[in-house]
């Protein structure tokens, strides 16, 4: 698994990349009621805002983390927020997305590198 | 950080695992086991809050009537004829007709106590200082006492545990108990919708007491995450969002604070800042008013969202000033002004959102009815 400095992850089965956030930022935005993910089929841009995320407080916005096109989403997601909070590194990921350029990826940190960047 | 402010439970929240927030020019609070478990919390069983950085000020003087009198100079209410033991809501305005602030005052039989919010409180002492100084009535902050208010159904068999009395006292009674050996300024009030306490304790004895409520049973920590969401479902007002200096009570729907005798054809009609603006608006009525709103997606509306009349096109024609998530509504809840003949219950408009208008409902206020002990 692979972490961006935005707090997601990315999991790379191959094909696709998997992404979602991670438990640290689940834990900072506190309880999700609303996710709106992008369209499969979407071809978006690394940096670009594709996912909306309101917790009671705050809404946040979350980047695509590499150049590609959205392939899946995970709806369950949308209808249940509080899995977000629940199992975010697990069932609750957020989209998959076949990269285009997946040379950022290997500038991404690992979990222990992770670990030492939220401290 | 260090310019920062802290209450006499700082220590106490941090050993508790709170995640505190600059507020006010304080470091409080903002959450402890969650918002929505905190939330729920208060109104199933009992939330105990922080609100020691709200000032709380006494008004003395020869006898309460004339301390009355001085305030009613200031504040549009019937402070004089407020029993003793009772208290009261009410608004500092302006010459403009604005609010300066809201308040809660007592009658403390030969003094009236005040307390105000935590951000106004400097501008507020200073106000009341120019105004009644002159009329021989003292005005003094009080700086040694914490401020908790115990809120939600568990609040009464909680606090009737170190006081009997208490469960006596019916809203917005105020009464002096002695709880655990210390002699509290008690009143029956919140600002969560809920039945409850607010109790003005030394500050030495803040945190003992604190913690003597937080160990019964249902009674937990709730901080200023859960007190917006929950005075946002009670339809509330948050200073500064819904109300402020450019908003009369007239149009913020706050006419119920002013009492008969204080409007056109009272015995003590008008005498407080801005009444040649209020009094003819509480006859004639106002262009715009604050309503509530619930958006009709999932996603919430928050303060600053533009409200339209129209899904496309057209002018603006109003604004949300406080919106959220409403964990007991279950769904987004927003307050916001509207012309007045879109502010009808049922009304569909449009706000906009991350550049597309989403529709929203005009509801009732409150979204949660209030649970007080009348």
């Amino acid at each position: 698994m692979k972490f961006t400095e935005e707090h997601e992850w990315l999991q790379d089965e191959g094909e696709i990349v998997v992404v979602g956030i991670t438990s640290h930022a689940a834990e900072q935005l506190g309880d999700v009621v609303f996710v709106e993910l992008p369209e499969v089929g979407t071809e978006v841009t690394k940096d670009e805002e594709i996912v909306v995320i309101e917790s009671v407080k705050a809404a946040s916005d979350i980047l695509a983390p590499l150049d590609g096109e959205i392939v899946e989403i995970n709806d369950a997601i949308v209808d249940t927020p509080a899995m977000v909070n629940d199992d975010p590194q697990g069932e609750a990921w957020f989209f998959k997305m076949k990269p285009s350029d997946r040379a950022p990826m290997d500038e991404m940190m690992d979990e222990a590198g992770y670990q030492a960047f939220i401290g | 950080m260090s310019d920062l402010a802290t209450t006499p439970l700082y220590d106490l929240h941090l050993e508790l695992g709170a995640r505190m927030v600059p507020f006010a020019g304080y470091s409080m609070p903002v959450q402890f086991d969650g918002i929505m478990a905190e939330h729920t919390r208060t109104r199933e069983a009992a939330g105990l809050f922080d609100v020691s950085h709200m000032g709380q000020v006494i008004l003395s003087g020869q006898d309460y009537a004339t301390i009355a009198a001085g305030f009613e100079t200031l504040v549009p209410v019937n402070a004089i004829g407020l029993a003793a033991g009772r208290q009261r809501y009410g608004l500092l305005t302006n010459a403009l007709g604005g609010i300066e602030d809201d308040l809660m005052f007592a009658n403390k039989g030969d003094h009236m106590l005040v307390v105000v919010n935590a951000a106004c409180k400097a501008d507020d002492i200073a106000l009341m200082k120019a105004g009644l100084e002159p009329l021989g009535i003292t005005v003094t902050e009080v700086t040694d006492r914490a401020l908790i208010a115990l809120q939600g159904p568990g609040a009464e068999p909680a606090l009737s545990r170190l006081a009997p009395a208490a469960a006596e006292m019916r809203f917005m009674d105020v009464a002096d108990l002695e709880l655990e050996g210390v002699t509290c300024w008690v009143s029956r009030s919140g600002y969560t919708g809920e039945d409850g306490y607010e109790i003005s304790v030394p500050e030495a004895q803040a945190e003992a007491l604190a913690r003597t409520l937080l160990d019964m049973d249902g009674v937990g920590p709730v901080g200023l995450g859960a007190r917006d969401s929950l005075r946002l479902e009670a339809g509330l007002c948050l200073y500064n969002n819904d109300i402020g200096s450019t908003t009369t009570p007239v149009e913020a729907g706050l006419i119920w604070s002013i009492q008969k005798v204080r409007r056109a054809g009272g015995d003590r009609e008008g005498g407080f800042p801005g009444a040649q603006v209020i009094l003819p608006q509480i006859e004639s009525g106002v262009p715009r008013t604050r309503v509530g709103l619930r958006p009709e997606g999932r996603a919430p509306m928050r303060e600053g969202v533009v409200l339209f009349a129209e899904p496309e096109e057209g002018e603006a024609i109003g604004v949300i000033t406080s919106g959220g998530f409403g964990p007991t509504v279950g769904g987004p809840v927003a307050m916001g002004y509207l012309p007045i003949d879109m502010a009808v219950p049922g009304t569909q408009v449009f706000g906009e959102l991350r550049g597309k208008r989403l529709p929203l409902t005009v509801h009732t206020l409150p979204f949660v009815a209030a649970n007080f002990k009348r």
